[in-house]
This record gives structure tokens, C-alpha cells and sequence, in this order.
């Protein structure tokens, strides 16, 4: 609309309305900012005849958290799974597609599924130590890599990851009790200890609150608040205020199809997609 | 206008979500009536029904009140998202506007008790009663665009509310000419530039509500820029010396 009409003879001054600068989308945001960390392109994953992602194309970076949210059975931890190949072992599942970790494709043949987990580290929806002591826990996968060259090493990593993961101080004095002993959200903390003890670079999580009461919940987000200044993390969530506390992008899947993706804060506030829209206001029929 | 909304799958939530909305269009309704008879009852020297506008402005504190603790408990209670969140802040504001219009109103209607013995200008109180028509025309724009959650409505509003500044100016200076004619009319051209400035601001608090049902539908502020068009704050007054 053109305003031409001057108005009296004085000041036509601005009105100072508070101008929220309109989230931008994707590709205009400052992509320096960004490093990509992981590329997804047209992934396809079929179980058997049935098809569970369409041609899903999604882009993560380092050093933020990634949210994965939508209904049950929308293909987000099947998605997930496909990041460290962990769907390499359900009999009849077939994917095609590229993803690319750093540039390289992590299903490229002469990729070891072992040594690409090192790297993409997960953690589950409940906890699940091995029912060794605490600090076998943490020390096991250290010791099969040969990352460590002496028993003070292997303590070292021990510790520094007990401490990244917010539980060095609960279970300094009873490293040698078993895992099992701890409560559900000391479990979940150890379980992420064990899987930062190999040093990870990205670190993939299935719902790791879900099983966990309030305070262990807004443990694990702190922690993850920690964690994302050094790793590139995914999380599915089915908590939509989880993914809006603790996430800066968001992804929403339905019914195997990645819908919208983008700054967490326009996913809560303002989605472009009306799907997105009726599912983070619960509105899905 | 909005996409037409699924319905959510707690009813209860949906329930009070429409209780919101119905609060807000009371509130509303009640705002106008109250702008409404203030006008009348300045213009017809009716103090009786000044009186019983004055007392209406509580029912709509009332519901402000109302307003904001059900934003509240639904904040807390449903952690609202996306369009919901924004209609429960669009409620909060527009209730805190409306709250203000109320205000306004009243006090109209108090300085149409204190003017009821003057002798009035008559051209002076048709512009009076113009701009405010204006601006209960603008108010009952903006509360349908609400309740229609129509963007386009609101920015019309918003653009218009430059007449009711443009009227303000032009009885400003002639509310100051009769002063400077006679100091007699002081008393009475006071209350009446008063009542003016209170029609204005409710135009401004109109805006306000535009600017919000904006947010509402789309998310984002209005980005254009309003020319302000009420430029009394810097016009000066002459004073005439008298020579010796």
C-alpha cells in the first residue's frame, strides 16, 4: 500500500511498533554460520514390501541439536537409525538414498559399520547398561577401540566422561558397583557417558527421557545443553516442549515424509506446513 | 482469513480456547458500548447516562481480570503451541487494549458530567461527535477482524487510523482559537481537547489490536511503516502579547 499523503505540515514520524524480524527460512539463514555435519539425500527405506521413508531429504549441523518429532510409526527413529546403520541389522530392510557424514558416505562398502558408530554414538530410549560395574560400563568401548595405551588412560576417560555426562560426582565412590544399581536417570546419564567415551562426533538419541521422571528429564537437557557446544546432536522426541527447550532446528516427519523442516522457534510459533501446525497444537485428526 | 482450524484432540482445550475467544468479544462489546454512550452522553449533556457509563467500566476490568487468569492456567496447563500460543497472547494484549479503551471511555463520560451546564460550540462538539464515530467505527472493524481472524481487515484499520489523527489536529487548532477568542471557554475547550485526545489514543489502542490480529494470522509484525499523522505535540501556541 502507498502511503503518498503527507500528513499535516510537521513530522510524519514512524510509529514505533516492535518489529520482530520474521524468522527466515532455511536456505536464507546464514549458512556460514552453520557447519553441516550430516546429508540426508532422497533417502527410500522399505521393511520388506512396506515402504516407512519418502525420499527424505534433510540437512544437520554441528554443534546444535537436531529434533526429529512426529506421530508414533512416522519414521523419525527409523530415520535416526539410518545415521549410524544401526537398521543394517533388521533382516528385509532395504534403503537407497545418500547419507553423507562429513562429505563421505557412511554406506559406501569399505565403511565399517563398527567404526562408524565410534563416530556417531547413540543412546536409547530406555536405559540399557551392561550389566557390568559402572566403570566397565564406560571403559568397555574405549578398551575395544585400543584408544587408551594405559590402565591411567583408560581411568582418565572414564572419569572425563562420567564428569561430561553430570554423574562423576553421584558414583565416584561405587565405580566398581554395577550399572544396574543406578536409578533410571543415572542409568540414562551413564548410558551417555558410554557412548561419549569413544569421543564421538555426532550423538543420536531415541527418546532418552521418556522413561525418566522430571528431574532426570531436566538433567538430561542440561546435559544436552553442555553437549551440543562440542557434538552435532539428533534427538527424537515425542515431548513437543522437549524439542522446543532444547533444540535450535526441527524436523517434522508424517507418515514417512519429512513435512517441514526448520528453526525450532518458527516450528513452535509459526509453521509454514498445516500438518506441522496441527500436530505441535495437537490438533491431528 | 485462516485456513479453518482442526478441532484439538482434548476437548477440554478446544472448550477453552472458545471461552477465551467469547470473553475477549464480550470485553469487546463492551468497550464499544461504553465508547459509544460517552460520546452520547457528551454530546446531549446527559449525565445520567454518563453516570451509567461510568459504572459499565468496571464489568469490563472484570473481564480483563477473567481474561488473564484463563491465559494463564492454559499457559500452564497446555503448553500451547504455534496458533494457540498466539491466540492466547493475542488475547492477553487485546484485553490489556480494550481494558485501556474502557478507561478512555469512562473518562469521556466523566468530562461530560463536568461540561453539562456550559453552552457548547455546536461545530465544536459535531467534530467531537464525528471523531469519535470514527473511532467506535475503527474498534468495531478491529474486533470482527479478530473474531474473523482476518489479517487484511486489521491492516485496514491500521491504515486508517490516520483520519482520526488528521481530525484530532484540525480540532486541536480550533479548540485553541476559541480559547485565545474568549478565556471564558478555557474551562470547557480543556475538557473537550481532553475528550479528543482520549478518542485518539482510543484509535491508537484500535491500531494496537490490528497490529495483533495481525500476529495472530500471520505470525509476524506488520513490517510497513504508519505514518503518524497527529502532530499536535509539536505545534506551538501562539501567545498574543498585548503591546504595554
Amino acid at each position: 500500500m502507498v502511503m503518498g499523503v503527507k500528513v499535516m505540515e510537521a513530522n510524519v514520524e514512524a510509529r514505533p511498533t516492535v518489529r520482530v524480524p520474521a524468522p527466515t527460512l532455511e536456505a536464507e539463514s546464514a549458512p556460514e554460520a552453520r557447519e553441516l555435519k550430516l546429508s540426508a539425500t532422497d533417502v527410500n527405506l522399505w521393511y520388506g514390501q512396506k515402504q516407512a521413508l519418502f525420499d527424505v531429504n534433510l540437512n544437520i549441523f554441528d554443534r546444535s541439536v537436531t529434533a526429529l518429532i512426529g506421530p508414533s510409526g512416522c519414521g523419525k527413529s527409523t530415520f535416526l537409525r539410518c545415521l549410524n546403520r544401526m537398521n543394517d541389522t533388521i533382516e528385509g530392510c532395504r534403503m537407497t538414498g545418500k547419507i553423507l557424514l562429513d562429505g563421505e558416505d557412511i554406506n559406501a562398502r569399505d565403511v565399517d559399520p563398527v567404526q562408524l558408530r565410534a563416530r556417531v554414538g547413540m543412546v536409547f530410549q530406555k536405559p540399557n547398561p551392561f550389566p557390568k560395574s559402572i566403570f566397565e560400563n564406560v571403559a568397555y568401548a574405549p578398551r575395544i577401540h585400543g584408544l587408551c595405551k594405559s590402565k591411567a588412560d583408560l581411568e582418565e576417560v572414564v572419569v572425563k566422561s562420567l564428569q561430561r555426562a553430570g554423574l562423576y560426582e553421584e558414583v565416584k565412590d561405587r565405580l566398581d558397583e554395577p550399572g544396574t544399581g543406578l536409578s533410571g536417570g543415572q542409568q540414562q546419564r551413564l548410558c551417555i557417558a558410554r557412548a561419549i567415551s569413544v569421543n564421538p562426533e555426532v550423538l543420536l538419541m531415541d527418546e532418552p527421557c521418556s522413561a525418566l521422571d522430571p528431574i532426570a528429564t531436566a538433567r538430561i537437557e542440561t546435559l544436552i545443553d553442555e553437549l551440543k557446544k562440542t557434538f552435532c546432536i539428533v534427538i527424537v522426541t515425542h515431548s513437543m516442549q522437549q524439542a522446543a527447550r532444547v533444540s535450535q532446528r526441527t524436523a517434522f516427519f508424517h507418515l514417512g515424509k519429512l513435512v517441514e523442516v526448520d528453526d525450532t522457534v518458527k516450528i513452535f510459533t509459526n509453521p509454514a506446513d498445516t500438518r506441522t501446525q496441527d500436530y505441535v497444537t495437537g490438533r491431528f485428526g | 482469513m485462516m485456513d479453518k482450524q482442526h478441532e484439538h484432540i482434548v476437548r477440554s482445550y478446544e472448550e477453552e480456547l472458545s471461552l477465551l475467544n467469547n470473553n475477549i468479544a464480550k470485553m469487546g462489546g463492551l468497550a464499544e458500548q461504553v465508547l459509544g454512550q460517552a460520546i452520547d452522553a457528551l454530546e446531549r449533556r446527559d449525565p445520567e447516562l454518563a453516570a451509567a457509563t461510568i459504572n459499565e467500566d468496571e464489568a469490563i476490568d472484570a473481564l480483563e481480570r477473567e481474561i488473564e487468569e484463563q491465559a494463564v492456567v492454559m499457559i500452564a496447563k497446555r503448553q500451547p503451541m504455534a496458533f494457540d500460543l498466539r491466540q492466547i497472547m493475542a488475547s492477553l494484549r487485546i484485553a490489556n487494549d480494550l481494558e485501556r479503551i474502557g478507561d478512555l471511555g469512562k473518562n469521556i463520560a466523566k468530562r461530560a458530567v463536568a461540561v453539562v451546564a456550559e453552552q457548547q460550540p455546536k461545530a465544536l462538539m459535531l467534530g467531537l461527535k464525528h471523531m469519535g464515530e470514527l473511532s467506535l467505527a475503527q474498534l468495531k472493524e478491529v474486533l470482527d477482524a479478530f473474531i474473523e481472524r482476518d489479517a487484511d481487515r486489521a491492516l485496514k484499520v491500521w491504515y486508517k487510523d490516520e483520519e482520526i489523527d488528521a481530525m484530532y489536529n484540525s480540532l486541536f487548532r480550533e479548540l485553541l482559537t476559541y480559547m485565545m477568542e474568549d478565556p471564558r471557554n478555557i474551562g470547557l475547550c480543556t475538557h473537550l481537547l481532553f475528550g479528543a485526545k482520549n478518542i485518539e489514543r482510543i484509535g491508537d489502542h484500535a491500531t494496537n489490536i490490528a497490529e495483533t490480529v495481525y500476529y495472530l494470522v500471520h505470525g509476524a509484525a506488520i513490517t510497513d511503516q504508519r505514518p503518524k499523522g497527529d502532530t499536535t505535540s509539536s505545534t506551538p501556541v501562539p501567545l498574543k502579547r498585548s503591546a504595554g
